[in-house]
């Protein structure tokens, strides 16, 4: 089996290769690392979302301090604001008073008030049980005209029951109404990006009589409250799927689940099932697979035997897009993900690529931080992680597949690699920057 | 009211301030802690992390070990750690869930120094303070661990404490000052701990005098004083009058030396002028005003001042002399109190994230700190050792 330079090079042997790797347990478990990757969006850039908001959060200093940078380098410090729990609300038992009178007094000083406040509690007040429906109740009869949600920054429950990310996609939903009055429209869900007007998701739904909306494209509280009125909510990412139930729910709305794939089969499948709910028919429809196929081919050629390789924050569907690059022939050398959910998909490529010399990684194994990033070839990485450690410029740098969807995603993804092939990026300046695709500062 | 911050930053937390004084040191510094501050930390508070392979790791503490009060998951896991990375120490920082469940961070400590022979400490924060104490604790923990007993002093020497990026970047400022020093005679024997050299730092008992150039230096100053009899003098030598100021002071150091830069006493008048952030820094930055423009400046600590002291308002102060606070000035960690102390200024020179509390009629000087707004003005700060 062939081995990475660095692993001859007296780093620990912490990859699996194809045939090694067990979906179920890929790696061990321990200490973890944290790479300098930030671009992914984390809840302070997501909870911007809803327009006209204020974000509160109350934790302790040292979780206060990553939030409220988050916020200065994406220029929002204004509609941010702390409280800080200290040892003798601890003691005390006072959290619920610290919470509202810390909140009323935000606001009190606020000159704009806002129309909606996100309130962000902790792991702390999941452990000392804050009564959260007094919070509430409270806030919401002492500013009646502001609507107030709870938001969570509870990284302990990251092993355990929904993740802070899950619940930040259901609860960025969760100041809507109720309404009777449904339209002719489609919400897509729990996307940080908007999807590309090109995709096949996005032309499919504007070919419909339904009007698409997308809290990405609200500028207005009323323009976000509007969602209530569609009849469908469609998700893709599967970090949305609890919320996006748990909302369709609550707002009698019809839920669409068409988790994104880079297989063609898959893709027609999750498109006809759309085109069928919404009255498409989907003979007519164009998806252009031939186009984006034909890009891909164009890719390979142009990439040829060059390394690649993968993280999972690029896509959620990262083996997926493995096995499509791998059936186009690309060198897919090294995959960089923690735990994997497409275990059907690894089945597929341990079976039909078992000659090939694939390496997974950990991100956050604390081998990753001794090891030699340094390769002994070219990579084209596919995400940041993957950029990092391979320690290369040339990079498609993306995260949660960037809006992208269907045909259309495929094809701008080869577009993406040919570019990212022949033109150098500056990874150590990117890719630490956070929340890729908003404003930053830095 | 007390505890929040509507329009403001918030300090770096006493979790980061163990890996940041420890980074260069050769060792495992670990937070446990389910999250997050691992991420805070290597974004925001750590500009050396891209390149480097200093060992900074979270535990990953989940509900779960939380609740049955699994210690032994995070003792397992860091001896396996140690094993593969052979740190030459290691240290644990604690934060808010482990203060919440009662969890014994020395003892786990003791466990993990017994089964793998390598120094470890315990290093009780609980992410509620700013970095002042945990890097205080950090360097203190190191110097009991490293520092080298029985060795004979070196006359006209020093240690520059306290030295971590949190609170001068990495501009080349500590550099400046220890240049500065030797091009004037007085021997460097080490800095704790921003570009420093271990084995220096391992004969840190040769000095005749110690220089306290941030709060987070205060303690281990303290140490080294009931160690070896090493007295320490406070301050950062900005300007021609202070650095001659220094050397003198350093050249007759005794317990009884006044500070070099906390003597502005009865000439203080109050013109309005404030200064808010790190004590000793700021208090340095106060008495090269008096020294250049005979203006005087009251400043405001919004962290811990380093000694044992905590507290939020601190009214007559009752510090000794060689520590940088006067009685005019203020140790204030609040945005409303601090708003409510500085609402007649004519000028504030702090941290940009200040400007929103700040009166709209008082001039306003950006001070650029790493310890407050992170990264975002990084390429503004300025090394003030070699331009003021």
């Amino acid at each position: 089996m062939l081995r990475s330079v660095s692993e001859e090079h007296g780093n620990i042997a912490i990859g699996k290769s194809l045939k090694e790797i067990n979906a179920d347990a890929p790696f061990d478990t321990g200490l973890e690392y944290g790479c300098p990757a930030r671009g992914t969006w984390n809840i302070v850039h997501t909870g911007f979302l809803v327009p006209e908001c204020h974000e509160v959060f109350v934790c302790a200093a040292n979780c206060l301090r990553g939030v409220v940078l988050t916020a200065a380098e994406m220029g929002t410090i204004g509609q941010f604001s702390t409280v800080t729990i200290k040892e003798n609300n601890v003691l005390d038992g006072n959290m619920e008073e610290l919470l509202i009178d810390g909140v009323t007094s935000i606001i009190k000083k606020l000159k704009k008030k806002p129309r909606a406040i996100l309130v962000y509690t902790s792991c702390i007040h999941h452990f000392m049980a804050l009564d959260l429906d007094l919070c509430y109740k409270t806030l919401r009869k002492r500013f009646p005209k502001i609507k107030f949600t709870d938001c969570y920054m509870n990284p302990i429950m990251r092993k355990s029951g929904m993740t802070p990310d899950e619940l930040m996609r259901r609860q960025l939903y969760s100041l809507i109404d109720k309404t009777d009055k449904k339209d002719n429209g489609i919400n897509i869900f729990g996307n940080n990006y908007a999807t590309d007007e090109s995709s096949d998701l996005v032309r499919l739904i504007r070919s419909s009589k339904y009007k698409l909306r997308d809290i990405t494209y609200c500028r207005t509280f009323d323009e976000y409250e509007e969602m209530g009125k569609s009849r469908f909510n469609i998700a893709y990412l599967g970090v949305a799927k609890k919320g996006l139930y748990d909302i369709s729910n609550k707002l009698d709305q019809e839920a669409i689940f068409i988790p994104i794939s880079y297989d063609p089969n898959t893709i027609k499948s999750y498109l006809k099932t759309l085109a069928d709910t919404i009255n498409v028919d989907i003979n007519k429809f164009d998806f252009k697979e031939d186009e984006a196929l034909t890009k891909l081919k164009e890719a390979k050629k142009v990439i040829g035997n060059t390394a690649i390789a993968i993280d999972y924050t690029f896509t959620p569907a990262t083996l997926s897009l493995a096995k499509l690059l791998l059936d186009y022939d690309f060198n897919v050398k090294k995959i960089y993900i923690d735990s994997i959910g497409e275990k059907d998909i690894l089945d597929e490529i341990k079976k039909k690529y078992s000659d090939r010399d694939i390496m997974f990684y950990p991100t956050v194994n604390v081998a990753m931080r001794k090891n030699d990033r340094e390769q002994s070839e070219k990579y084209l990485a596919l995400g940041q992680k993957a950029a990092y450690f391979t320690d290369t410029n040339y990079f498609v740098n993306e995260v949660e597949c960037g809006g992208h969807y269907g045909f259309d995603g495929i094809k701008r993804l080869a577009e993406n690699m040919i570019e990212a092939n022949s033109k150098e990026k500056d990874a150590s300046i990117l890719i630490q920057k956070k929340g890729l695709g908003c404003n930053c500062l830095l | 009211m007390r505890q929040i911050q509507t329009f403001t930053s918030t300090y770096t937390a006493d979790v980061s301030g163990v890996p940041s004084a420890l980074y260069e040191l050769g060792g495992m510094s670990i937070m446990h802690d389910a999250s997050g501050c691992n991420s805070t930390y290597n974004t925001h508070d750590e500009p050396r992390y891209y390149d480097s392979k200093s060992m900074v790791f979270i535990t990953g503490l989940s509900e779960m070990e939380a609740i049955m009060g699994d210690d032994q998951k995070l003792v397992n896991d860091i001896i396996k750690a140690a094993k593969e990375l052979k740190p030459r120490f290691i240290a644990i920082a604690g934060t808010p869930i482990p203060m919440i469940t009662g969890c014994d961070i020395e003892a786990n400590a003791r466990v993990i120094e017994s089964e793998t022979k390598i120094p470890t400490f315990g290093i009780n924060t609980n992410g509620m303070h700013s970095y002042v104490e945990g890097a205080g604790e950090a360097l203190l923990h190191y110097a009991k661990a490293f520092v080298k007993k029985n060795i004979k002093k070196k006359s006209n020497s020093v240690n520059i404490l306290g030295a971590t990026p949190i609170d001068f970047s990495v501009n080349g400022q500590i550099e400046s000052i220890k240049k500065f020093l030797e091009s004037n005679g007085i021997k460097v024997i080490s800095n704790f701990a921003l570009g420093c050299d271990i084995d220096e730092m391992a004969n840190a008992g040769e000095a005749s005098v110690n220089l306290v150039v941030s709060s987070v230096g205060i303690k281990i100053a303290e140490y080294l004083q009931n160690e070896f009899n090493t007295p320490y003098i406070v301050g950062v030598p900005y300007g021609n009058q202070m650095k001659q100021d220094l050397i003198k002071a350093i050249v007759g150091a005794s317990f009884a030396t006044p500070s070099f830069i906390s003597d502005i006493g009865n000439k203080f008048k109050n013109e309005k002028i404030y200064i808010i952030g790190e004590s000793v820094t700021s208090k340095s930055l106060a008495r090269y005003i008096y020294n250049k423009y005979g203006h005087t400046a009251k400043v405001i600590s919004a962290v811990e001042l380093g000694n044992t002291y905590h507290g939020d308002i601190v009214k007559n102060l009752n510090v000794r002399d060689n520590v940088a606070l006067e009685k005019f000035d203020l140790h204030i960690e609040d945005e409303d109190n601090i708003a409510e102390a500085i609402k007649d200024a004519k000028m504030v020179i702090a941290d940009p994230l200040y400007r929103p509390i700040v009166p709209s009629k008082a001039i306003f000087v950006n001070h650029p700190h790493e310890g407050f707004s992170g990264r975002l003005f990084r390429k503004n700060i300025l090394n003030l050792i070699d331009i003021l």
